[in-house]
């Protein structure tokens, strides 16, 4: 453990008083395997200052050394890689946001093989005509085939982190809001907002993304009420707090703003904490609000200036540097020069000389700067240099010197003699540029103002209000008061209209100083053109270069858009905070236009990187995709079923016995049921009780078959098509009772036929008095098939079982084994068959006592596969499998399902009566048997007439279904053929992947008792 | 995400308790049988895609399971107003006049 001594002396950045952190709480911490130190209250950025770090990274494309540019979540560069174990690595962690702990591990992302030492700057340096704009494009494209090759290196070489290999040890949860008012952003405008919102009755939600109110507070020296900044914030977030209408959250990021005033907020709950979250806690929570109203106090980031080498790590934003001295006591350097267009930056070089250190000058690109913060620095005896630029910065891993130079009034080129200025800090301020983005979420274009020298926020649909710098607005009083004006006007508008509680406006000492007017500049000239000066950085993260957006536009880009495309600017997780003003001013003096022609991309959610884990919350694994089981599952888990899924239901595919293999239990399966009984768990089956005066007349419009004369205790096979006339579902649907029905559908189908009987329901046929209730949970439906399933189920009821009073295709009402059963005698294999449904809670109790009783029959539970194997044999359809959405009733040859002389003209009738569906070379259903009684021909196959045609081959249609029939001794398949039924005994030609030839005949589909016999036996 | 009132329910709810179903008041025609391939093509399968204001069947699916009509902007999503199957409604020349498209709005509607 170090000493207090040692710990001041190894953080040699860090001031011996002030700032807003812990000094009795002292923090160790790991940055690329070096242990430095730091304090609560820290972030990861001010620790890493304190310690005298420069390299945080090195840049995406050219892999220059890149050091802390910002204080907050607009940071470029210092993007890093924590965790201390594999489960907890987290990639893109801005080191600016992320707040410092005990054991915080963390590592840059880009530096390979090292930050300091770096292979591919080397690439770098080859600069421009190797690293182009669209350089991606033109050198990686060509030739294709090469692309893995290229994607590899290029992944590796310039990664923004890795992902985890190991699952997310945390874990994640949501929560839902219902506001009148929603406030984004905690400094002074959003703080008078949520507390002129709140006063006037109304229930606030406030979000801030730091981990303290404040805003720009935070750092700065003024005074509101006669009260230092932060001692007033710290009073109104006390009577915040203090209110039951109001709830802060802090460390929670506003990532999207979306329609009809929803938003999500990314609540980092205890990334601040520890590797892990405590165990009582998750660790990140997504908050999704509905608010009445919404109040954007988002603020504005500081624009950097646009120079030679202003990517030398030392080369910060003037604001972040008054951050970095205000709010943690930390100075990142030792001699400063300040270069600005406007009056905002001379708070850093108050704050650096009051903390003791160097200023070697002032650069002010204005000729006449008379303000306020002017004056006081010439009072201080500070040197101020006007009408001048810092032009390029000097040095090889940090800043060593700042060339200096006088430009002419519109900054466009550089007019006398040039100076080097030795300083190891360059600090910059272009003007601010308003945090616009959450309002380009719902689709609203920002504007750009001259006046405010940037875009705010356009108009909108939403019950939307903007307070503060978003709206251009730098001067704090003024802010304070749009912060009250924009929380009443929202709060009014979410109904709360007390006006008499409308608050006053507090004034803050600095709102009577004289203010300078800033100049616009986005790009400070060089000497040279761009094209050859040192490399001028518009965007960082994504390694945009003045001279790249020129190309640009000379390669010719001209849209705003594309020139966003070709360039990546903006792009990634910056989303063009820094960098995006300065990109577009560029590319509009590029094209001889304003800023407010070329206007500005727009952003989209998110506003910063959203974890993973925060998205899915607690929806993972099986509350993301649950699975359903029947009734029986446990009996089937017991005998060691293989299951497969079906939709979110599990089935038993087929049930092995000792080690016997898939092919071998379902011959086994197969057999046990042709010869004896089978048993197979038909629960899954979607079931639809329909009941009311005109539920038959439904029916006949649904189904394309007849159901006038369908009695109680009778079943009927039904085929439902959509109105193009394809097959859609099918099923056995029973007669309960007169106005009363039972209808079955396929597994997969059940929801969509549902909504499908609804929807005709109620928008074209209201007049039919028709209700329906999906019913496949409340019933255990067990399928027993075979020549002895009527011997067994005679063991366990009373009810005459014999084929004259319990026929083919009825169902009765009976106990079976003493439970309340439906009976239905229908068959899905061709074989006597009978199919028990029995309330889903006997459903396990029926299926052991059909066990007990079947011991004596050798009773065989079958899975899904025999189940598939046995209908097939008897040339049964399965739609989704041997149908594909382009099918017809003819096509499949089940015209003996289509009532073409009912009244109502069905659904699916005038569809299947197109011209193009009554033609007879169309793909018809049919059976094949191949030549070779075991060759395999694979679903899917296609099918030629002529083997010896050349290829491209003329296909004539492909096998739906193909399997090994055990009863049969053979394989059998299903096809679709084109003019098939015509075709009967002809020959066709399956040329398959591998070469292979499969010869087969056309044959019926009924390979099994075409009569009929054995199901009505 | 939309908030949507489902005037069965009586209730603004989230969107993700809806689908949207497609473009409204398309009546099955009475007589299909009648009708040219062509004229049937039409009904089935060609559909308007306007830039403003349109008028689509949206179901409650994980609600009360009714269909409805909801009369909304494609472009800046407001939502006019939601209205029963069988009901009509006349947004007039002014859309924006009647609607319901503002948050505050929607509350209290
Ligand atoms: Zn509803």
């Amino acid at each position: 453990m170090l000493n207090a001594h040692q710990l001041r002396l190894q953080q040699k950045n860090r001031l011996d008083s002030g700032g807003r952190i812990e000094r009795d709480k002292p923090l160790s911490f790991l940055f690329a395997d070096r242990r430095l130190m730091g304090y609560a209250g820290d972030t990861l950025a001010s620790a890493l200052l304190a310690n005298g770090v420069d390299v945080v990274g090195r840049s995406f494309k050219y892999s220059r050394a890149r050091g802390i540019m910002t204080a907050g979540v607009e940071e470029p560069n210092a993007i890093l890689q924590t965790g201390a174990t594999e489960s907890t690595q987290t990639p893109n962690i801005k080191a600016t946001e992320q707040s410092l702990y005990e054991g915080l591990v963390c590592r840059p992302v880009n530096g390979w093989p090292s930050v300091n030492t770096d292979v591919m700057s080397v690439l770098g340096r080859l600069g421009g005509a190797l690293m182009s704009p669209g350089f991606y494009y033109k050198t990686f494209m060509w030739p294709k085939s090469q692309w893995e090759t290229y994607e590899k290196f290029i992944r590796r070489a310039a990664g923004l982190g890795r992902s985890p290999t190991l699952p997310d040890a945390d874990r994640y949860d949501h929560m839902h809001h219902h506001v009148d008012v929603m406030v984004v952003g905690a400094g002074p405008a959003g703080l008078m907002a949520a507390l002129s919102a709140a006063r006037q009755g109304a229930r606030v939600l406030l979000a801030d993304e730091r981990s303290e109110a404040g805003g720009s507070l935070l750092f700065s020296r003024d005074s509101i009420e006669g009260k230092p900044a932060m001692e007033w914030v710290a009073d109104v977030v006390t009577e915040l707090d203090a209110s039951d209408s109001v709830t802060r959250l802090a460390r929670s990021t506003v990532t999207g703003y979306h329609d009809h005033n929803f938003l999500t907020i990314s609540e980092r709950r205890s990334d601040h904490l520890g590797d892990r979250a405590p165990a009582h806690m998750s660790r990140q929570r997504l908050h999704k609000v509905r608010a009445g109203s919404v109040v954007l106090a988002t603020g504005a980031h500081e624009r950097p200036l646009v120079f030679a080498n202003n990517d030398l790590p030392g080369c910060m934003l003037a604001s972040s540097v008054s951050h970095y001295i205000q709010r943690f006591a930390v100075v990142p350097g030792t001699q400063l020069v300040v270069m600005t267009s406007n009056d905002s930056a001379y708070q850093a070089a108050f704050d650096w000389v009051d903390a003791g250190r160097k200023l070697v000058a002032i650069v002010d690109t204005r000729r006449d700067p008379d303000g306020a913060v002017t004056q006081m620095a010439r009072q201080r005896g500070m040197t101020l240099i006007t009408g001048s630029a810092l032009i390029e910065a000097r040095g090889r891993h940090r800043v060593s010197g700042a060339v200096v130079s006088p430009i002419n009034a519109a900054a466009t080129f550089v007019t006398g003699e040039l100076r080097l200025l030795p300083c190891d800090t360059i600090a910059t301020s272009g003007g601010w540029s308003p945090v616009v983005h959450l309002s380009c979420h719902t689709g609203s274009r920002p504007v750009w103002s001259d006046e405010k020298l940037g875009f705010v926020p356009g108009s909108t649909s939403e019950a939307r209000f903007c307070a503060g710098a978003i709206n251009g607005t730098l001067s704090l009083d003024q802010c304070l008061a749009e912060g009250v004006h924009a929380g009443s006007e929202a709060a009014t508008a979410a109904h709360h209209l007390s006006s008499d509680r409308i608050m006053k406006i507090p004034a803050s000492a600095s709102g009577q100083e004289d203010v300078c007017a800033a100049m616009p500049v986005f790009l400070v000239p060089h000497t040279l053109p761009s094209s050859r000066a040192p490399k001028q950085f518009v965007d960082m993260q994504n390694d945009v270069t003045a001279a790249g957006i020129q190309m640009s536009t000379q390669e010719g880009f001209e849209s705003i858009e594309h020139v966003k495309r070709y360039t990546a600017l903006g792009f990634g997780t910056d989303q063009g905070k820094t960098g995006n003003v300065n990109g577009m001013a560029i590319v509009a003096h590029a094209l001889g236009k304003t800023l407010a022609e070329t206007g500005t991309t727009v952003f989209r959610p998110n506003y910063t990187p959203v974890s993973f884990g925060v998205v899915a919350g607690a929806s993972t694994d099986l509350l993301f995709d649950p699975q359903r089981f029947t009734p029986m599952h446990a009996w089937h888990l017991q005998r060691g079923a293989v299951f497969e899924n079906v939709g979110q239901w599990k089935r038993p595919l087929y049930f092995p016995q000792g080690d016997e293999s898939m092919a071998q239990a379902i011959v086994r399966e197969q057999l046990a049921t042709r010869n004896g009984v089978g048993i197979l768990d038909a629960s899954t089956l979607g079931k639809i009780d329909i009941q009311g005066r005109d539920a038959r007349e439904f029916l006949g419009r649904v189904y394309t078959n007849a159901w006038a004369k369908l009695a109680p205790g009778r079943c009927r096979y039904g085929l439902m098509c959509g109105e193009d006339g394809m097959i859609m579902d099918d099923g056995v649907t029973s007669c309960l009772a007169q106005n009363h029905f039972l209808m079955t559908t396929t597994t997969g189908g059940a929801a969509h036929v549902l909504s499908w009987l609804e929807i005709y329901q109620q928008t074209e046929w209201p007049e039919l008095e028709v209700f329906f209730n999906s019913v496949t949970d409340h019933w255990a439906t067990m399928s027993i098939a075979g020549p002895d399933s009527r011997n067994l189920l005679a063991t366990l009821t009373d009810l005459d079982l014999s084929a004259e009073s319990f026929g083919f295709m009825d169902w009765r009402e009976a106990t079976v084994a003493g439970i309340p059963a439906r009976i239905f005698r229908i068959s899905f294999t061709g074989d006597l068959s009978y199919e028990i449904n029995v309330p889903a809670h006997y459903g396990l109790a029926l299926w052991e006592a059909l066990f007990e009783a079947g011991a004596a029959f050798g009773l065989t539970p079958y899975g899904t596969e025999t189940m598939h194997v046995l209908r097939a044999e008897k040339g049964f359809i399965i739609v989704g499998q041997d149908t594909d959405g382009s099918m017809t009733p003819y096509d499949m040859n089940h015209g003996w399902a289509v009532a073409n002389n009912k009244e109502f003209s069905f659904i699916g009738k005038r569809g299947m009566n197109r011209s193009d569906c009554l033609r007879t070379d169309r793909k018809q259903l049919v059976g094949l048997m191949t030549t070779d009684p075991s060759a395999l021909l694979p679903e899917g196959a296609q099918a030629v007439r002529d083997p010896a045609e050349p290829i491209p081959m003329t296909m004539v249609g492909h096998v739906t279904s193909s399997y090994h029939s055990a009863f049969l001794g053979r394989r059998i398949a299903m096809a679709v053929i084109k003019d098939g039924l015509q075709r009967m005994g002809e020959k066709v030609y399956f040329p398959l992947a591998g070469g292979e030839l499969v010869e087969a005949v056309i044959c019926d589909p009924v390979f099994v008792d075409p009569q009929g016999i054995r199901q009505k036996a | 995400m939309f908030l949507i009132h489902c005037p069965y329910c009586a209730e603004h709810r989230e969107e993700d308790e809806f689908h949207a179903v497609g473009q409204a008041h398309l009546p099955r025609p009475p007589d299909p049988d009648a009708m040219t391939d062509e004229q049937w093509g039409d009904y089935l399968y060609f559909r308007k895609n306007p830039r403003g204001e349109h008028r689509e069947l949206w179901v409650h699916a994980a609600g009360c399971r009714k269909y409805f009509n909801v009369a909304r902007n494609t472009q800046t999503y407001e939502i006019y107003a939601t209205y029963k199957v069988g009901d009509t409604l006349d947004l007039g020349d002014d859309p924006q006049a009647g609607a319901t498209g503002s948050a505050l709005n929607r509350r209290s509607g």
